[in-house]
């Protein structure tokens, strides 16, 4: 099942004569179908996997008992050692032998167990982000086919034919236009804005006058020279009602 | 948290946001089961940014132009160059799907607004500029 080859398959193929489709729409509902299809096996997978994860539990249980029996008749056998009873130990140390062995086997089966485990984690993992992407993929071929419909119906509306859609570099160009207008605009707001601005301050100027082609420079000075005698007069007075 | 609740608040987020000076987005859910948001960008109406959201990324994808607007003899050297621009162009690569060329962005889905809007309003920048840039190869 090799689904990436697939979507390939489907997206390379057939766009038909009159290049209406973005992909050949039999090859998406194959696609569609596949990864139902791989999802189902996924899901089988999982429950595969759950089962062996039971059974390796239920090993590792009986491994562990293994192990306690194991250690536990050691010491019945040591126990009857000190007590001199020979053919007791003896027989206590074959059934340490029978219970060695077994878990030999049991160990063994856990291995394949857990490596079993691993595997299939692994393969439903890479499977799962296939199909994500397989997903994913469709999604978009799906939104384009979407908004391609939409384009068309939109065109047709207005101009009777889908075909007059705009392409990238018509629509490239309405937006640069549009941007050029806009600054346009704004230069004209602009020097509208600045010429406004220097004649009022020229007005301003002239009517304080201090507008340069009518004032002299001696005009100036002693329109300064009175400015400040009388600030210095404003702040003696100020000092003096605040003294008092 | 479920795709269709980030996606419905990612559209939220978006419509109160301006990017690149000032433009306004206007979002929309379109596809009720694919679940698509299509932003507009003030001013570029004509190239929407396409987000989906799933379990192991959020994209992002602007539409560029499609198999018939190449010129023929120009096919190769256009894909040379879309290859190309791929590293330079930041953010953004180059794809296809069926015959409709695509630029397209991914991020996690760890991502905050901020970085979705940086990334929306990168894609659109490049979408421009590779439009312009690939212009000779166009009709």
């Amino acid at each position: 099942m090799n689904l990436f080859n697939k979507l390939l398959t489907a997206l390379r193929g057939a766009v038909t004569e009159t290049g209406e489709a973005i992909v050949d729409s039999q090859g998406i509902r194959i696609l569609e179908q596949e990864i139902r299809d791989a999802k189902e096996h996924v899901n089988r997978a999982k429950d595969s996997l759950t089962e062996v994860i039971a059974e390796q539990m239920a090993v590792q249980r009986k491994v562990n008992s293994l192990y306690a029996s194991i250690g536990e008749h050691e010491h019945y056998a040591s126990q009857a050692l000190e007590k001199n009873d020979e053919a007791l130990a003896l027989e206590i140390a074959e059934k340490i032998v029978a219970l060695s062995n077994e878990l030999d086997a049991q160990a063994a089966v856990l291995e394949s167990l857990d490596n079993n485990i691993v595997i299939m984690k692994q393969s439903i993992a890479a499977t799962e982000r296939k199909i994500q992407g397989m997903d994913r993929e469709l999604t978009l071929v799906k939104t384009t086919e979407s908004v391609h419909k939409a384009n068309e119906a939109v065109a047709a509306r207005f101009s009777g034919s889908s075909s007059s859609l705009l392409s990238a570099t018509e629509s490239l160009e309405r937006i640069k236009a549009k941007q050029q207008k806009k600054i346009d605009q704004m230069q004209a707001a602009l020097s509208i804005q600045q010429e406004e601005n220097g004649d009022r301050l020229q007005a301003k100027l002239q009517a304080a006058g201090i507008a340069t082609n009518k004032a002299s420079a001696s005009d100036i000075l002693e329109r300064l020279r009175i400015k400040r005698s009388e600030s210095l007069l404003n702040s003696l007075e100020y000092k003096q009602y605040h003294r008092d | 948290m479920n795709n269709k609740i980030k996606l419905m608040q990612l559209a939220d987020a978006l419509s109160n946001a301006t990017i690149n000076n000032g433009a306004a987005l206007t979002p929309e859910i379109i596809e009720e089961d694919l679940q698509v948001l299509q932003v507009l960008i003030q001013d570029r109406e004509e190239f929407p940014v396409y987000v989906t959201i799933d379990d192991s990324q959020i994209l992002c994808v602007s539409y560029l132009w499609q198999e018939q607007e190449i010129i023929p003899e120009q096919r190769e050297a256009l894909l040379e160059a879309l290859l190309s621009l791929n590293i330079p162009m930041p953010l953004s690569s180059f794809s296809k799907i069926g015959h409709q060329y695509i630029i397209f962005g991914a991020l996690s889905t760890r991502s905050d607004t901020d970085a979705i809007l940086h990334e929306i309003a990168t894609l659109s920048d490049n979408t421009l500029e590779a439009i312009e840039l690939m212009a000779e190869y166009l009709k």
